[in-house]
Parts: structure tokens; sequence; C-alpha cells
């Protein structure tokens, strides 16, 4: 593999996987807004 | 439509487990046969390394902003696609979300057929049953492709495709029967893992093969003069929104199964860089074993044919496949791939349509599995005969370039700009997720995205009535591809004056408007 072709991969490894990891983590580290406005519970619903 | 007449409203919906369970159905929905066979040929074909670009670029600017929009329309205003489109848009809205249902199940009349052709070769990849002379068996031997000049549509049967078609109807339906929690979600939570083992190592094995380096080389090695090309940046924007599973109400009926108080971008941001992801994996996998070809018949990776689309899985593949030692375990890898990444996908299709009917005529979710009989008895006639490449080309062509790109373009024009919803859209999003968006996640959905895909629509259209399509009858394409359009735009004005069994407009969001600080008519 050429130089370039090498930095091509390792580019779009990084924006893409890291993108999903970094994604992941942000879901992880925040998984709900800190307060929500009054209402919104749900009922049971159905399954 | 007297609210007096239906005093009840539409039952409470069915709900994801959690979190988890929703972005593993969603991100079942958006991997499907187009990250493992369409985006590795097209990102080679279009600039190699640099197609990583205009591909972000996208990403970030068209496919991330619909997701949103789909989700954001989904979940405010919980129904399928046109129960949540009529809450937001009286009937225009629900017009649209009518064509996407009737979309959706056309789509699932060849989805299916591509699904059994894959379970086929899954077993043929054992014996390595194709041989030699891949294309031959493919279209001869096994779905035995009549003349599409002479002879489009037939109905000479073919057991070989009938029986797989048949048990491939059958495992969807059971799936969707069983429910959204203990059907779809189950069947994703067990099938998304498998599919990603089974296909690290397919990738795995393919770098270890001679001439693996040569496809990566090929496949990574930028041409930055295709960033001058119009055409390169519409290919990525294309590979994009048919990747992502948007705008056709798939995302939207997902979206109406979570609970209100639900992280919604930040679950959006996951399923979208998750389907990003197996998609540059595909592209490793696929351009190493292409590479591998080229050097076991001694030509150059340019040299190799057929990169894209169905001639890649079942012509160029088990090529690959009968070259190496050891390939039948290959083939059954890239197979079986095929088919969990399909039948993920397939079942968000068919949600769309049982969801729908569930809403507007009250059924209950065994009845409207019942009711989907129809669409899968019409699939066997039409898939299951040597005319069956045929019809699932050409309806492909159709619903997908003009359909849904259509759809997209109705949808981002009528709630951004006609109805004036973005901004409340834009408020729910941040009221209940994490990652907040607001003026620029407007301009994208309002503009940015219906311009390039007006663009893209425009191009094709003309593509389609000058130049016809892949030498098939006239009539044929007329019947097959703009007659599905036809029928698309007749649900969308039929169904919309068909009574709701349950009143639709009995409905209160959360978060209300009050709550939103949501100014009437404001565009922000």
């Amino acid at each position: 593999m050429s130089a370039i072709a090498i930095v091509f991969l390792i580019v779009a490894a990084v924006v893409v996987w890291g993108g999903l990891l970094a994604s992941i983590g942000f879901l992880t580290a925040r998984p709900e807004v800190s307060s929500y406005p009054p209402g919104g519970e749900d009922g049971p619903g159905e399954d | 439509m007297a609210r007096t007449a239906r005093s009840e409203a539409v039952p409470e919906r069915e709900q994801w487990s959690g979190q988890f369970g929703f972005i593993m159905a969603a991100v079942g929905s958006a991997v499907g046969l187009g990250n493992i066979w369409r985006f590795p040929g097209v990102a080679y074909e279009s600039g190699g390394g640099a197609f990583l670009i205009p591909y972000l670029v996208a990403l970030l600017t068209a496919g991330i902003p619909i997701l949103f929009l789909d989700y954001a329309i989904g979940h405010r205003f919980r129904g399928s696609a046109p129960l949540a489109l009529r809450r937001l848009g009286g009937r225009l809205g629900e017009g649209i979300g009518w064509f996407q249902v009737v979309i959706c199940a056309l789509i699932a009349l060849y989805y299916t057929g591509v699904l059994a052709w894959a379970g086929s070769y899954f077993v043929f990849s054992f014996g390595e049953k194709w041989g030699d002379d891949t294309l031959g068996f493919f279209t001869g031997e096994y779905l035995q492709v009549s003349d599409g000049a002479e002879r489009p549509f037939t109905l000479d049967f073919v057991p070989a495709v009938l029986i797989p078609l048949v048990l491939m109807w059958i495992v969807t339906l059971v799936i969707l029967g069983a429910g959204v929690v203990k059907g779809v979600q189950r069947a994703n939570v067990i099938i998304i893992p498998l599919l990603v083992i089974a296909f690290l190592a397919l990738v795995v094995r393919s770098l270890f093969l001679p001439g693996a380096l040569d496809g990566l080389d090929a496949f990574f090695t930028p041409d930055f003069a295709a960033l001058a090309d119009p055409g390169v940046w519409i290919a990525a924007y294309s590979q994009i929104f048919f990747s992502l599973s948007v705008a056709f109400g798939i995302m939207i009926t997902y979206a109406s199964y979570r609970r209100r108080r639900s992280n919604m971008t930040g679950a959006g941001l996951v399923v979208a860089f998750g389907n990003s992801s197996f998609e540059i994996l595909a592209g490793i996998g696929v351009f190493s074993a292409i590479g591998f070809l080229a050097h076991q018949q001694g030509i150059g990776v340019d040299d190799v044919e057929g990169l894209t689309g169905p001639i890649l899985a079942f012509v160029t593949f088990p090529a690959i496949v009968s070259e190496m030692p050891g390939g039948g375990l290959m083939g059954a890898l890239f197979f079986g791939a095929l088919t969990l990444a399909g039948l993920t996908s397939l079942i968000s299709i068919i949600e769309v349509v049982i969801a729908a009917i569930r809403d507007k005529f009250g059924l209950t979710r065994g009845q409207s599995v019942a009711a989907i009989g129809v669409i899968a008895a019409l699939s066997i006639v039409l898939l299951g005969t040597t005319s069956g490449l045929i019809a699932l080309d050409t309806v492909d062509q159709w619903t997908n370039n003009i359909g849904i790109v259509a759809s997209a373009i109705i949808t981002t024009i009528v709630v951004i700009w006609i109805k004036r919803r973005g901004g409340e859209l834009a408020r729910h999003l941040s009221a209940v997720s994490t990652f907040k968006v607001g003026t620029l996640w407007v301009l994208f959905t309002g503009v940015v995205a219906p311009v390039v895909l007006f663009y893209m629509v425009f191009e094709k259209v003309r593509d389609l009535i000058t130049g016809g399509y892949e030498g098939y009858a006239t009539w044929y394409l007329g019947v097959a591809g703009w007659g599905s359009i036809v029928l698309a735009l007749l649900g969308a004005i039929i169904l919309p004056l068909v009574t709701w069994r349950n009143d639709p407009d009995r409905f209160d969001e959360w978060p209300s408007k009050e709550q939103l600080r949501v100014t009437k008519g404001a565009l922000l």
C-alpha cells in the first residue's frame, strides 16, 4: 500500500469509527437530559 | 370529519424496552444490503479515499439532519408515518405518510427476493455450487432469467427461488407477529452482534489473502480531481441518503415506539456513525477480497468488473470464494451476513406498513400481519418466477431513486416551509435529548437537503425518460416502474379520505408548544 492510501485508511478509521466511539461515549456519559419539562410520563403501553 | 363521531383516541403504542433496544433496531434497519454491496464500489469509483470528504459532508448536512427530522416527527407525534404526519400537517401530511407506506410495501415485495437469493447462496457456499461460470450460474441455472425485452413478465415459477422466498416471508412475518419488543427488538438484539462478528471474521480473513493490500491501496488512494466532479458529490449524498433508511417512514415508526422521555439525538448519532462504521468495514472487506481476485487472475484491481449491487454479491463474490482455499466458509460468512443485514432491514420496512394499517383501521398486530400476507403472496408471484430479477431491478430503480427521494423533498418542504414546524421540532428534540439542535439543523433540513435531492431526482427522471432502463420493454417500465410511483400517489390521495377507526386528532403533544415556547408561524 502507498503511504497516501495508508493515511486515508487511518483518517477514515479515526473519523468514522472514532465518531462511533465518541457518540457511544457521549450517550453513556449523558444518557438523559438533566431535567424534562413537566408531564410526559408514559402509560404502560401495550407489548 | 366530525370529531364527535369517533370519541376514542388512537390507543397507546408499543414501546422499546429502552435505549439499547431502540439503537439495535435502528442500526439493524440502517445497515442493509447497501452497506455491503453499494458503498465499497461507489466509494472506489468516486475518488477512492478522497470520497471520504463528500461522504462526511453529506452525512453531516443531509443524512443526520433528515434522520433527526424523522425521529422528531415520529417521537413528537407518536404514530406511524400517516398518523404522525397527519397530526403534524393534516390531510396533506397524512397523504405524504401513505405515499411512504406504499413505497415500503413495494420495496418489501422485492427486497424479500434478494434475501431469498442470499439465503440460497449461503447454502450453495458449502459446495461452491456455482462452479466456474458464476454469472452463467446466477442468471441461468439459478434464476433462469427470461429475456427482459421480449418476456419481462412470466409466470414460470423457479422452485429453487420460490422455496427460500416462501421461507423468508415466514421468518419475517413470525418475527413481526411477535411484536415490537418480543419480535423486532429481540431479533435485532440477537442478529446485529452476530452480523458484526461474522463480518469481522470475513474482513480479518480477507486481509491475510495475497493481493489484499493491493485492493486496499486501490480503495483508499485518493483521487482529488474527483472532488471537482459534481457527480461525485451527488454519489456521496445518494449513498448517505439510501444507506440511512431515512424519509420513507421507517425512522418515524421506530421513533414512535420510544418513551416520551427519551434521548433521541444522542441515540441518533450512534445509529448514524454505526451505519457509516459498517460501511467502512465493508469497504475494507470487499476490496481486500477483490485485490485477492485480481492477484489470482493476474490482472490489476482496476480491471476487475462487477463491483456493486447484485453482481458484486452473486457473481464476483462467488468467483472470489472459488479461488480461495477453504472458500466455502468465507462464502457462508458473506452470504450469512448479507442475509442477516437484509432481514433486519426488511423487518423495519414491513413494520412501517403494519403500524400504519393498525393505526388507521384499529387492527390488532395479528390482523395486520395477516393483511401483509397479500404483499407476501404478490411478492411470491412476482419474484419466484423467471422474470423475478427484472421485476426486482425495475421496482427498485423507481421506488428508491424517485419514490424515496421525492418523499424526502416533499416532507422537508411541507414540514419546514409550508407547515413551518421546523422550530417546534428542533425545540422538541433539544428538550428531550442531550445533543441540541437549532438553526443549523433547520437550515440543513429545509434548504441543503431538498436542493441536493431535487437535483438527484431531476437527473434520474431525465435519464429514465430518455434512456429507458436496462433495455427492458417500454410497456413494462411503464407498468412496473412508473406504475409504482402512480400507485404510491394514488395511496397518498385516496387513503386520507378513508375514515379513521379512532380519532387521530385527539392527541396532546408533549412537551406542549407553550413549554417549548414555540412562536406560531415562525420558521425557527
